[in-house]
């Protein structure tokens, strides 16, 4: 399983984190800052593996954000950089040429999408199209929720 | 579309305070800050006014609050005051709401702290709402940060869902109940029913996640496992489906239709084959085919292969197979792409063991990866490189991996120089070879060996008696070049000391021998003990060195001088020694020849299991031929060379005592086990007297599970002697790991009047068995049996052949010495069998 993904910008700063397992916040923090600076030293030559601590850690670079999983010893790595791509893939749908400023000012959307491809580090759905539809979905029982309008804003007169 | 709406008009005609700010403006504010300190104090206004807010229990805006509050928890700032509001959002009917709440709960909840229970109800409630996308939450929230007390509560609901017709939520609920088994195995069992036809489904994403809940359950249960077995058609099938079946616009990733589903069922299938003939048969056509059809251009297709590979070596395949899958590696391997490169090295390393000659096929392709750029990549190529080293081709890959070890990066040296050395003497094809090629490492990266290399070289050395001239010779001049690689240093102190004289001679036929008087290499030791560059230990060498020369050499005056200099030392062990080497000069210097004797040859006592690289995580630890570090100032060879005289000479191995083992490499290592590498901190270097030693030293290793283990086999313990008041029980073990090894411990009681001091035992073995004896607890036997000294010997008896064993006795009971020797053959059949 994935034990958490990360996505963070070539300056470090974080944009995203999800963890499938219960750590502490402090512990968070910590593996977090480590794991930037080990991947921000990486060279462009370098493989997109390495090993940290007891788990292996799978990075991408999509123009300025980095994506960065850490997955354990028995998981597919190369299987990994597929699943990343298939995230990015969503994000790219649903922005319409995602950029790390979508990410930025609609984290929380990013977070719904993510959270709807994965679930306890593993992957619910291989369609892309499913994910879209139940995101899309969700996003109008949301409109729903605030578009009943009051009677003066149904008369025009608010 | 925002988490606000348009109610803000209205909320902010029943307040006097201004709306809270949108989420977005908020972001875009705070990226304006200019400065940390800026950042941080926009952060804190903001808190303040969302603080204030939740106060005043406003529900309009709790979303559109705690929205911010996650934002400026990603940014670092602590949020831990809004973990109720998520709650209450959750709690709340509205899907925004819902959404964000538990957005919050995943990110702000902790299932350390009880508050996160507080959403139990909830979700049970969720888990049963009429709306999929309500559940669809709920079910994420429990399958992602499910605390075990939750999953207990909840996983009735879960269950329930895991049968549903709907696929949306057929697929959430089998990954919720795989975070479920993860954090309550014991509930396994009640998912059992529901996994029944759970792989007769159309939607990929529910096979999916039923292949994963599947896997999940047979990792964890070998009774699952067997139960799930029967599915090994089915899974055939579907895969089978996978690769023949058309394009299929939904799932299809490069031209590959459902990958991560393939890769997750012959991941599954691998687990059901492992050690199943039948499974394993079942699957061997399928995977072939897999192998053969894969389309490799992109990495997706390879991802396919690897795992396919990953399951063909861990199946009970048949040959052709295994072979076919060794191929695909060694294609990975010079594919452009590093990553595949990567994975396929570390697969190699992995079926080296098993497919050794299918993989030395591959191996220049390995060697040519040491050039790799990639560290990763390095760090694995020479492991492998290491793996696959034979007596056939130690001669080529060592020049490549010496050849590594000059250039590769410091955090490789270490590992590098233990591997040569252990390759080099498994395999070394001559003694010449052999002592180049250590002399080659040191010279290179001698500060990166590691210490316990030290001792072990320093056996290899003398126990190659025909190059001693050689050695020793190549050693001095690689000192005159430089003095600062420690082990380097060491090694070259010791040999000088022992074969000076040879130095002098200059009797090397194996290369031109070399000019040198004794002032010169006397120049050199002294420098070495002289030098900043030179470690406390080092200087003990030289100093040790030095004192041997005195029987070697005729400068004897220039020694003695040198000894009694260092007799002022600070450094306290040098000045130990050297007032020791005084009085070797002054009181017994009849004993200084027979002290100061050449090293005997040492027997390596031998090491449990095969020595060789232990891939740890990219760590090569070499499990070391361990050797007995002699003490430099050695129990005097004669007492050994006595027992051997008197038990004939031929079929006896010279028992070497460790009982004063003063050591001048680092701590560590050297006492030496039959079991692989124990650090034990030997006693403290005493002169005259054993130091009190507890006779097992390893019962204070908590880290050794090994020694923890030792059985008492039931084996009764015996007499081995008793004869004037002075009786000598052994009582026996077995080192668990190893049931070769039978730990004996020596009780020694005294009934007489008088206590009897000087106590030394001594034994000897014959020779196909190998002894090791460890300090003894004191030399003193009290008399009148109110005490015992005890010691330990550990015995190898690999030929399992009948235990003999001599004892020789020497003390001194009310003022004069005694000594005798005696056989001991009655040992209880169960120590040696």
């Amino acid at each position: 399983m994935m034990r958490f993904m990360l996505l963070f910008s070539r300056q470090g700063k974080l944009r995203l984190q999800k963890w499938y397992t219960a750590t502490a916040e402090r512990d968070k923090k910590k593996m977090v800052r480590e794991l930037m600076q080990i991947v921000l030293a990486r060279k462009p030559k370098m493989c997109s593996f390495l090993e940290w601590r007891d788990l292996k850690i799978v990075y991408k670079r999509y123009a300025s954000l980095y994506f960065c999983c850490a997955i354990e010893e028995h998981d597919n790595e190369l299987i990994t950089l597929e699943i990343i791509h298939r995230f990015v893939e969503l994000l790219d749908k649903y922005f319409g040429s995602v950029c790390e400023l979508d990410i930025i000012f609609n984290f929380e959307k990013a977070y719904f999408i993510l959270d709807e491809f994965l679930m306890g580090g593993e992957i619910q759905d291989t369609s892309k199209k499913s994910v879209l539809k139940a995101i899309e979905q969700s996003d109008l029982l949301q409109e729903e929720d605030e578009s009943p309008r009051s009677v003066l804003e149904e008369m025009g007169l608010a | 579309m925002s988490v606000d709406g348009p109610s803000y008009f209205l909320a902010s005609l029943r307040r006097r305070m201004p709306a809270p700010i949108r989420l977005r403006e908020l972001i875009r504010t705070i990226r304006t800050a200019r400065t940390q300190a800026e950042e941080r104090e926009m952060i804190q206004k903001e808190c303040a006014a969302i603080r204030s807010s939740f106060r005043e229990e406003d529900n309009t805006y709790r979303c559109r609050n705690v929205a911010k509050l996650l934002y400026m928890h990603m940014l670092g700032y602590p949020a831990h005051f809004g973990q109720l509001e998520c709650l209450k959002l959750i709690a709340s009917q509205k899907f925004t709401d819902k959404r964000i709440g538990y957005l919050g709960a995943m990110l702000l909840l902790d299932e350390r702290q009880d508050v996160h229970l507080l959403m139990t109800n909830c979700i049970k409630n969720d888990l049963n709402h009429s709306t999929q996308y309500v559940q669809g939450l709920a079910l994420c929230t429990l399958g992602c940060m499910g605390s075990s007390e939750m999953c207990r509560d909840l996983a009735g609901e879960v269950e329930k869902l895991l049968k549903t017709s709907n696929s949306y939520l057929r697929k959430k609920a089998a990954l919720c109940a795989v975070h479920v088994i993860r954090k309550v195995p014991e509930l396994m069992e009640m998912f059992l029913p529901a996994t029944k036809n759970l792989l007769s489904e159309k939607n990929h994403g529910v096979l999916h996640t039923s292949v994963v809940l599947l896997t999940e359950m047979c990792e964890r249960s070998p009774d699952m496992l067997a139960h799930f077995r029967k599915l090994v058609p089915q899974l055939v099938r579907i895969l089978k489906n996978l690769i023949m079946s058309g394009y299929s616009p939904e799932h299809d990733v490069s031209g590959i239709s459902d990958p991560f589903l393939q890769v997750r069922i012959l991941r599954l299938l691998r687990i059901l084959g492992k050690s199943d003939d039948d499974s394993s048969e079942a699957m061997n056509d399928i995977l072939a085919q897999v192998a053969t059809n894969t389309e490799t251009s992109k990495n997706v297709g390879n991802a396919i292969l690897y795992e396919t590979v990953l399951t063909i070596m861990d199946i009970k395949s048949e040959s052709g197979l295994r072979v076919l899958a060794i191929n695909i590696l060694g294609r990975f391997l010079l594919n452009n792409d590093k990553n595949i490169r990567y994975v396929a090295l570390t697969s190699l390393l992995k079926t080296v063991q098993t497919d050794h000659n299918a993989v030395q096929r591959h191996r220049s392709t390995i060697v040519d990866c040491l050039k790799d750029l990639d560290v990763s990549i390095k760090r694995r190529a020479m492991e492998l490189s290491f793996a696959l080293v034979n007596g056939n081709n130690v001669r080529g890959m060592m020049k490549e991996l010496l050849y590594f070890l000059d250039s590769c990066d410091p955090e490789f040296k270490a590992d590098c120089a233990s591997g040569v050395f252990l390759a080099a003497e498994k395999y070394a094809p001559s003694k010449r070879w052999h002592i180049d090629t250590v002399m080659r490492v040191l010279t290179t990266a001698g500060s990166y060996v590691r210490d316990d290399s030290v001792p072990n070289l320093i056996q290899l050395i003398t126990n190659s008696v025909e190059m001693h001239a050689y050695t020793v010779q190549r050693l001095y001049k690689a000192l005159l070049d430089d003095i600062s690689q420690q082990p380097l240093v060491q090694v070259a102190s010791w040999c000088i000391g022992e074969y000076g004289d040879l130095l002098l001679s200059g009797q090397c036929e194996e290369e031109e021998p070399i000019q040198v008087t004794e002032d010169e290499v006397l120049d050199v030791l002294e420098g070495l003990l002289a030098s900043n560059l030179s470690t406390p230990v080092t200087r003990g060498y030289s100093l040790t060195a030095i004192m041997k020369l005195s029987t070697r050499f005729s400068s004897v005056n220039r020694i003695k001088k040198v000894v009694s200099v260092y007799g002022s030392s600070i450094d306290v062990e040098l000045q130990q020694r050297a007032v020791e080497y005084n009085a070797l000069f002054k009181k017994y210097d009849h004993m200084r020849p027979a002290l100061l004797e050449r090293m005997p040859i040492m027997e390596k006592t031998a090491t449990n299991g095969p020595s060789e690289i232990v891939q740890t995580n990219g760590e090569a630890e070499p499990s070391a031929v361990e050797a007995k570090h002699p003490p430099p100032v050695a129990q005097p060879a004669n007492q050994a060379n006595d027992l051997l005289d008197l038990l004939g000479g031929n079929d006896v191995v010279p028992v070497i005592q460790t009982s004063m083992p003063t050591k001048p490499a680092s701590a560590g290592g050297e006492l030496l086990d039959l079991l692989g590498d124990l650090s034990l901190s030997g006693p403290a270097p005493a002169p005259s007297v054993p130091s009190s030693q507890p006779p097992f030293l390893l019962d204070g290793l908590s880290s050794q599970p090994l020694f923890n283990d030792i059985a008492p086999a039931g084996i009764p313990p015996m007499i081995a002697y008793n004869k004037n008041g002075l009786k000598i029980d052994f009582t026996f073990e077995r080192a668990n790991p190893n049931p070769n090894v039978a730990v004996i411990t020596i009780h020694a009681t005294n009934s007489t009047e008088s206590e009897m001091t000087e106590f030394v035992f001594q034994a000897a073995v014959p020779k196909t068995f190998q002894l090791q004896l460890l300090s003894p607890s004191s030399n003193v036997v009290p008399a009148l049996n109110q005490g015992s000294v005890t010691q330990v010997i550990r015995v190898l008896n690999p030929q399992k052949q009948q235990l003999r064993m001599r004892i020789k006795l020497t003390y001194t009971h009310k003022g004069s010495p005694v000594q005798d020797l005696s056989e001991v053959n009655n040992f209880p059949p169960q120590s040696w069998q």
